[in-house]
């Protein structure tokens, strides 16, 4: 990605509706980077974007994590040592300096989009 | 910047300390350390030395770590002890001939035990008891010995006779004073631990004085005691008293007391003002304070002054509780009453063996000292008013007194005052330990790791525990037992609601009971409740995203985020065609196989979308899911039973295939696991277990709530020579009690302990039918039973099912991220440094 300077980042379609796991995660290869998408049919918004990498674990496994409400904020809690990350914003709620990048992403008609940039 | 130098010599539990206390403050920039240590390892708990032969290492008694003393930077010479002190250049030599100079010296050489210099004793089956070495050779010397005896009834003697005890010898205690603890306590506290000591096993002999130690059968020991008697023995141990270490300091012509010990001031300063003396080698109005508290002090005046604060060393007290040989001694204060207007007030209770006496004031005001032998329970309280000189209450002897209602008046954290000193090691005030809750910390351990507050002798943990209880109960922080901040209920009660109403899904279940969007506690929990309940498969749709990790893709993951998969291998029974084909999917995908403690074998190193393929394979071969990522059963072990095994009573391994098979797939709140033995010798280790079974000439015996891992438990004989049916009934109904009942992730084991009346009380209901539930619990097995479907295999034939097992929805690529290695012929994950060399060669 270092090679190409994107000034505005580009809508991406990343896979369809029907590739998602509702009330759970997926993860899907943008840009040689892991995303870990989430869909959440019953909450505002419906679909989280965040860094598929657990720092903490040093793994690629936050896509399989199980969502979790933690004093009211929505988060992903790693599957291997079970830190909770924010699915809004990424922030490790456990280590405050530890913050995972998200991405907007957002339904158009089936399409999954997400902004990588 | 020129660094001022300062050489400790004596690296004991006071050299250490000033170490430590120095090392954590900034002013320790200013300094250059040096440490001479005359013994080959830096400085060790002395107080807890007797446990040494009850199991503990010399590691464990470990307070100074060579890497940690680096860490600070300190120079510490081990095995080399200063030999001479040249004050005028201010240079210190040791043995090994190094010499190092200082600004500021400090003398921690603490104390060596007095041997009273009988005839004969220097014989090499005589002993000392003061460091890990002495302790070493009265373990070798007492190997094929039968009596030990200890010439010393004082505190460490009486220490040194446990550690005789210990090692398996007959002890004997010799004193030349009418009583025990003579120091510590009064006649009457005396007389009593003299009897408990002797019901122990203990001989001791008082008013006692040895004469001449001789050799008697040219290996054993003759004691020649005044006035004919005599006590053949095959080693004695000396602790008569401690002497302060002051030699190096009397021939550098440092000031010394009457009786010996380095005279200090109140900065801890000898009579030479670069030079201080801490601990036991120190001589402070005429007195050497033989406890470690008071060392500690000393320690930390000498860092305050050399850091430049004003600090004082006044005296300390010499108060002291601790269990000897198991029996309860305190002393407080003024224990004998010598004080001009004292007061007694005595209890004694020959029945029990309890002796309290409390040493006051005339008016019964102040409390001057008390002994306690038999039960320390009151000596926090006593202590307290001992110490803050606090005003007794109206009917002081009340505070000694047993409470007949169970109401005693002990002193309530909320009385003592914030000065009050909670843990004298530390020296911990109340106040201290108030400002560590208010600053965040919730629990006894947290209080302990921030203050340090009984982490010493450990003798004011109660008083510590009472203390951080009450503030935490002033904050409004209370123990409850809900599941989770969703559901304001235990497990047990979700489990009724879900039953009674037929919840089905977490989303109902959320929408009557609880609140939020639930989380990784209760979605799990919920998940396990309906599957006990109703038994469908973990993937259905409503279910997907309640499981954790293993459980949703029925696969345990491992630290690279990969997967192990271990088949169901019941009873450990598996035909040579099963293992040629665990032998070849294991090849094809290049997975590292291990054999569990559990008689199966798993496959490490999966990658998720490799998952379905391998499961493919397998239950195409006949194998079905293990469960090993559920709580649920895992595994029932046996051994080969009367089948082919000469003493074996019973088929063991048909017990155990017809009891894996029946409980496979049951969902419950923690693990299981069982095991099934042919015979009384146990092979399948069957008490280790949540349920065992062992066989009988008459039928099976059935344990019941063993388990192993981090707090073992030994299982509890449950019934005996059952027939099949009857123990099969039995298991059905203490495995659906305890999914109906236990809480969150509680294994059996815990479970049973905590239901009141315990065993007996699963004995009523399971076998009286007391609750007059078993129809019930019978039928809901049954019905799991009857569901019970492979998971693995319901899920390769769904398309829906295996999405989640794709590595990504978008592409077929591999997550380039996990990266193997080899070892000993097989794949690994690389560590964090392989994997840097591999991505960047040099």
């Amino acid at each position: 990605m270092s090679e190409v300077a994107i000034t505005r980042a580009e809508w991406l379609q990343v896979c369809k509706r029907s590739d998602l796991v509702a009330n759970s995660g997926v993860c899907a290869l943008v840009g040689g980077r892991q995303i870990a998408l989430f869909f959440l049919p019953d909450q505002e918004p419906q679909l989280y974007a965040i860094d598929n990498w657990d720092p903490i674990a040093n793994a690629g496994v936050i896509g399989r994590g199980l969502v979790a409400e933690i004093n009211g904020d929505l988060s992903v809690a790693s599957p291997l040592y079970k830190q909770h990350y924010r699915l809004t914003d990424g922030q490790c709620l456990e280590e405050e300096d530890i913050q995972l990048d998200t991405f907007p992403i957002a339904f158009e008609g089936d399409d999954v989009l997400i902004q990588v940039g | 910047m020129v660094k001022q130098k300062i050489v400790v010599i004596g690296n004991g539990m006071v050299g250490h300390h000033f170490l430590e206390q120095l090392a954590n403050r900034p002013e320790r920039e200013l300094f250059d350390v040096l440490v001479f240590c005359a013994e080959p390892r830096p400085a060790y708990d002395r107080v807890h030395l007797s446990e040494y032969f009850g199991g503990r290492t010399a590691d464990d008694l470990a307070m100074g770590k060579v890497e940690q003393y680096r860490e600070w930077g300190y120079d510490l010479r081990l095995n080399d002890a200063a030999v001479s002190i040249d004050r005028e250049n201010k240079i210190v030599t040791s043995a090994s001939g190094a010499s190092a100079a200082y600004d500021h010296l400090v003398l921690a050489t603490g104390s060596y035990p007095f041997v009273p210099p009988i005839p004969g004793h220097k014989h090499d089956k005589c002993f000392v008891y003061r460091t890990i070495e002495d302790l070493d050779n009265i373990q070798a010397a007492a190997k094929d010995g039968k009596v030990g005896v200890v010439v010393g009834g004082g505190l460490l003697g009486l220490e040194a006779a446990n550690a005789l005890k210990q090692l398996g010898l007959e002890a004997h205690v010799v004193e030349f004073a009418p009583g025990l603890m003579s120091v510590q306590l009064d006649e009457g506290g005396s007389k009593l631990l003299r009897e408990k000591i002797q019901a122990l096993g203990v001989t001791v002999h008082t008013s006692t004085a040895t004469e001449l130690i001789e050799e008697v059968d040219g290996r054993r020991l003759r004691m020649n005691f005044k006035g004919d008697k005599s006590l053949d023995t095959d080693l004695i141990v000396f602790s008569a008293g401690i002497r302060p270490e002051d030699s190096l300091a009397k021939s550098a012509g440092i000031e010394l007391g009457e009786r010996g010990g380095i005279v200090v001031d109140n900065h801890c300063r000898t009579s030479d003002k670069n030079i201080y003396a801490i601990g036991e080698c120190a001589l402070f109005n005429n007195f050497i304070f033989g406890l470690v508290a008071p060392g500690y002090t000393m320690a930390r005046t000498a860092v305050s002054l050399l850091c430049g604060e004003a600090a004082e060393f006044n005296g300390a007290d010499m108060s002291t509780k601790l269990k000897l040989l198991g029996v309860e001694v305190g002393s407080i204060g003024d224990a004998h009453g010598r004080a001009e207007g004292s007061a007694a007030i005595t209890f004694v209770d020959e029945q029990t063996g309890v002796y309290k006496r409390m040493i006051t004031d005339r008016e019964g005001k102040k409390l001057r000292g008390a002994v306690l032998v038999g039960d320390t329970g009151d000596y926090d309280t006593l202590l307290q008013y001992h110490l803050n000189d606090m005003d007794l209450p109206e009917h002081p002897e009340q505070l000694i007194l047993p409470a007949l209602d169970g109401a005693a008046p002990a002193l309530g954290a909320d009385a003592l005052p914030d000065t009050a000193t909670i843990c004298s090691c530390h020296n911990v005030s109340k106040g201290d330990i108030v400002g560590a809750v208010q600053g965040g910390c919730c629990s006894l351990g947290e209080v302990k790791d921030c203050t340090k507050a009984s982490t010493g002798c450990g003798g004011c943990a109660a008083l510590l525990k009472n203390v951080v209880d009450t503030e935490l109960a002033a904050l409004g922080v209370e123990v409850n037992n809900d599941l989770c901040p969703h559901f304001p209920y235990t497990r047990q009660e979700i489990f009724h609601m879900v039953q009674v109403e037929e919840i089905k899904t977490f989303d109902e279940l959320l929408h009557r009971h609880g609140t939020g969007k639930g989380c990784e506690i209760c979605k799990p929990t919920a998940a396990s409740i309906f599957a006990s309940l109703w038994n469908e498969h973990i993937h259905n749709k409503p279910h997907v995203g309640l499981q954790d990790t293993n459980d949703t893709f029925m696969a345990n993951m491992q630290k690279n985020g990969t997967y192990s998969v271990v088949p169901r291998i019941a009873g450990g029974e598996i035909t040579p065609d099963k293992l040629i084909v665990l032998g070849q999917v294991a090849k094809k995908y290049d997975l590292y196989t291990k054999i569990t403690g559990g008689q199966r074998i798993d496959l490490f190193g999966a990658r998720l979308e490799e998952l379905p393929e391998i499961w493919r394979e397998l239950t195409d071969a006949g194998f079905e899911t293990g469960h090993a990522y559920g709580k649920s059963l895992r595994t029932v072990k046996s051994c080969v039973g009367s089948t082919w095994c000469r003493f074996g009573v019973q088929d063991s391994v048909g017990m155990a295939l017809t009891v894996e098979n029946r409980y496979k797939g049951l969902r419950s709140p923690h693990k299981i696991k069982m095991a099934v033995s042919g015979c009384t010798r146990e092979c399948a280790e069957a008490q280790s277990k949540d349920i065992g079974v062992i066989a009988t000439e008459n039928g099976w015996n059935l344990y019941v709530c063993g388990n192993g891992g981090m707090r073992p438990r030994h299982a509890d004989l449950f019934a005996t020579d059952l027939d099949d049916v009857t123990l099969i009934k039995y298991i059905d109904r203490v495995l659906m009690f305890y999914v109906r009942t236990a809480d969150k992730l509680q294994r059996t084991s815990v479970w049973m302990e905590n239901l009141e009346g315990g065993l007996d009380y699963l004995r009523e209901v399971v076998i009286e039918d007391k609750l007059g539930i078993c129809d019930e619990l019978e039928r809901q097995m049954g019905n799991v039973v009857g569901t019970y479907q492979c998971e693995w295999k319901t899920a390769i034939n769904d398309p829906e099912m295996l999405k989640r097992f794709r590595q990504f929805v978008n592409t077929d690529e591999k997550d380039e991220k996990i990266v193997f290695v080899e070892e000993r012929k097989q794949r690994r994950p690389a560590t964090e440094e392989e994997i840097v060399k591999i991505a960047e060669p040099a």
